[in-house]
């Protein structure tokens, strides 16, 4: 095992991440307004910048379905409970204790157990409660006929509104527990530079350095 | 009773303001007006060269049996509208009209004939009991088609003009002092219908200018685009009449407040002949807002919101007010000498002072630049009429606006929602017509303050069963806003409505964006994320409080 900075976030991963950081900050901004939490902008300017900035984010995510499935990333993003506790115990108490993370990040498993349970659930759950919640939303008059419109616009309406708290809450985290470990800026410099320090078994490392040297820094 | 005390109660009847209270002698009779800007028109007959109307006239109906000699049909089509009938028969089957309904304004036509049937379309119905005069040379061409300006009906003549010798006072149904008509210079100026000539009629009900519907008042005479963006008068100007929009087949109008063309998605049709309605959309089509993110959206409230919803923020535009409140209970009261008084204490857009007390009217408030009552309307206006039981202890709708959201055809329309406090009979529960006009009979509210009187004379004309016993009632009456249409860029913002305690904070049973931001599924969502902020909070305290155990050699 030998410790080495590896590309592990590829320049269409970062676009992606930071292109969604910036629509969800957009449409979280707007939706607030719309819901009448604030008067910082025109509600009619807010509905323009809710409605392009959700298609943008829709069309962004089917580019990234697209590249998860092509690529295989997707993998990463499955759970595995095998170690969920563990991390969960080491944020609950062992963090208090001066314990060192218990996951050591691997080049095939970039995320901790915890870490990929959440983008998990964030991905089958969240994200799709909000686009489809969304879309009907945006799309009511096309469906207003249907019996009982009026009490469906409140439901997809009221949805919309929890997903997208949930997604704040989401954020929150997120962005906390950036500060946890090797602290903020190392954090979150391997999404800027797409390079992290990785624990690379020989085999890896004897492959990397001969077919994807790019790979290594 | 003196002669000059007689001229003075009559202009105070007349529900004219201002100075009255300071003249005590009959003013001049004026010289007659000039005639009003042209009507477009592409006739191929030019009536002053027709030696059938070179003559001279002595009466209003001399004139319609010349123009009846060759437009035989005119009588028969007239004689057939609501404009000459003064009754309809609305889509829930009620009987409606002038002739019947009890209003919050004046109350009813009937025992106030003459002087309510001045602005009859037609010549001597004295008598609302009967059907209106049958006679075809009854029928008033001019009032209509006059384009010389100066025919005008008198206040208190049954429909005639003024004719030469003018009895000094006398005043035309707009209130202005009366002039000779030179009918024959009426007859040869015939045109289509302008501005001048309905407005002169319908700008006025209720007594004065505005008075009653808030978006139909003098200011549409020549206003600017901001007041009105269809009738705008001046160079570049839509320039709009009144018939632009209220198409017409054989004298017979589209539009009417008493069956209003809710929901016309029927919008421009095909080819040929637009279709009888006098609707936004009978031009503007339904999906009138320019394709883009935000047209598209407004476009889907179309089916939900009236075009003059949002397209007229504000009624009683252009310096003119319209009348809000009318408490009659108040009236009667004489000043120390035991006259009737009048206190003018509102001054309107223009400058001219209105009455808010009269002793022959009792109290009123005035409005301009008015906010109108919403409510979802299917066009419907179910009437609250004299035989029906009402109860004294609500606020008695003397029009009710029918219709609901989700029922497939109502929209959310604006209205003037008229304050009213109105006699009924306190005996039957019902409303109760009233005499109030009538200079030279001893039971006419307005010459004698007696409701007693005034009320069984008014229940006696009207044919109507009186119990002897009145009270007053708090009423309200809706009247449709659909004129005064401002330009796009006046039109109300999204927040108007989307927002707490906006515009349509009454109207409940669906859901609007932005209109309840505390909601219980928000209330969910943001303890959720400020419960997440707590935990994330303490958390980092107690890594700082824990922080010797060496988190930051950590790796």
């Amino acid at each position: 095992m030998a410790k080495r900075f590896v590309k592990v976030y590829p320049r269409f991963e970062r676009l992606w991440h930071w292109t969604q950081m910036v629509l969800i900050v957009t449409l979280f901004i707007t939706g607030m307004g719309l819901h009448g939490m604030h008067g910082l902008l025109p509600f009619g300017l807010a509905v323009k910048l809710h409605t392009i900035t959700a298609l943008v984010l829709l069309t962004v995510w089917i580019f990234a379905t697209f590249w998860l499935f092509t690529t295989g990333t997707w993998r990463q993003f499955i759970p595995r409970f095998e170690g969920v506790w563990t991390v969960a115990g080491f944020y609950a108490w062992g963090i208090f204790r001066g314990e060192e993370h218990p996951y050591r990040k691997l080049y095939w498993r970039k995320h901790n157990p915890l870490q990929a349970l959440a983008y998990f659930g964030l991905k089958v759950f969240v994200f799709p409660a909000v686009w489809i919640s969304g879309i009907l939303y945006l799309t009511y008059n096309f469906w207003e006929t249907v019996p009982n419109a009026g009490l469906g616009l409140a439901v997809v309406a009221n949805l919309h509104l929890l997903a997208a708290y949930v997604l704040a809450a989401f954020v929150v985290i997120h962005v906390y527990l950036l500060t946890v470990g090797h602290g903020f800026r190392e954090h979150v410099k391997p999404m800027v530079t797409g390079f992290e320090e990785v624990d690379l078994t020989a085999d890896q490392e004897a492959y990397l350095t001969a077919n994807e040297p790019w790979r290594l820094r | 009773m003196p002669r000059h005390l007689i001229a003075l109660l009559l202009w105070l009847a007349l529900g004219l303001s201002g100075q009255a209270a300071a003249e005590t002698t009959a003013p001049a009779v004026p010289e007659a007006p000039p005639a009003p800007p042209a009507v477009e028109i592409t006739s191929t007959a030019d009536h002053s060269k027709f030696t059938e109307l070179q003559k001279l006239f002595t009466s209003g109906p001399q004139v319609t049996e010349a123009c009846l000699a060759c437009h035989n049909k005119a009588d028969d089509q007239v004689m057939h509208s609501i404009h000459y009938r003064w009754n309809t028969t609305s889509e829930a089957g009620q009987e409606l009209g002038k002739s019947i309904v009890i209003n919050s304004f004046c109350g009813n036509v009937a025992g106030n004939e003459p002087r309510c049937t001045s602005c009859h379309v037609g010549y001597g119905w004295t008598d609302m009991t009967e059907a209106p005069p049958a006679d075809p040379t009854s029928v008033d061409c001019l009032v209509c088609h006059d384009r010389s300006g100066q025919y005008a009906k008198t206040a208190t003549g049954a429909g005639h003009p003024a004719l030469d010798p003018v009895k000094p006072g006398t005043r035309t149904v707009t209130g202005a002092l009366a002039w000779p008509v030179d009918l024959a210079k009426a007859a040869q100026s015939v045109g289509l219908p302008g501005r001048e000539n309905c407005g002169s009629c319908h700008f006025y009900g209720g007594g004065g200018d505005n008075v009653k519907h808030g978006d139909l008042s003098s200011a549409l005479f020549s206003p600017t685009r901001e007041i009105d963006v269809h009738m705008a008068a001046g160079d570049g100007e839509l320039n709009f009449t009144c018939s632009t929009c209220h198409v017409e087949e054989g004298h017979d109008w589209a539009g009417s407040r008493y069956d209003v063309d809710v929901l016309a998605l029927d919008g421009t049709g095909l080819p040929g002949p637009r279709p009888m309605t006098a609707s936004c959309e009978s031009c503007h089509d339904s999906d009138p807002h320019p394709l883009g993110v935000l047209g598209l959206k407004l476009n889907d409230h179309v089916d939900r919101v009236a075009c003059q919803t949002c397209h007229i923020p504000a009624f009683a535009r252009g310096g003119v007010a319209t009348k809000t409140v009318w408490d009659w209970s108040t009236a009667g009261e004489l000043n120390a000498e035991g006259k009737p008084f009048a206190l003018h204490d509102y001054t309107q857009g223009d400058g001219r002072e209105l009455h808010t007390y009269i002793s022959q009217k009792g109290d009123f408030a005035w409005g301009e630049d008015v906010v109108p009552y919403y409510a979802w309307f299917d066009g419907s206006l179910e009437y609250t009429l004299s035989d029906a039981t009402i109860d004294p202890a609500q606020v008695v709708e003397i029009n009710r606006i029918t219709g609901a959201y989700g029922d497939g055809l109502s929209r959310i329309w604006p209205f003037k929602r008229m304050v009213g406090r109105q006699a009924y009979d306190a005996g039957f529960n019902r409303l109760a017509y009233s005499h109030v006009w009538g200079p030279t009979t001893d039971t006419a509210f307005w010459t004698n303050f007696d409701w007693g009187k005034a009320i069984e004379a008014g229940m006696e004309a009207a044919g109507a069963e009186y119990s002897g016993e009145f009270g007053f009632v708090d009423t309200y009456m809706y009247w449709p806003i659909t004129h005064m249409v401002a330009p796009a860029e006046d039109a109300l913002g999204c927040a108007a409505c989307h927002a707490e305690d906006g515009r349509l904070a009454d109207l409940a049973g669906f859901y609007m964006p932005g209109a309840d931001p505390r909601s219980p599924v928000a209330l969910i969502g943001l303890f959720l994320v400020f419960a997440t902020l707590g935990g994330v909070v303490l958390h980092t305290i107690l890594r700082l409080i824990t922080r010797n155990k060496g988190e930051s050699t950590h790796g």
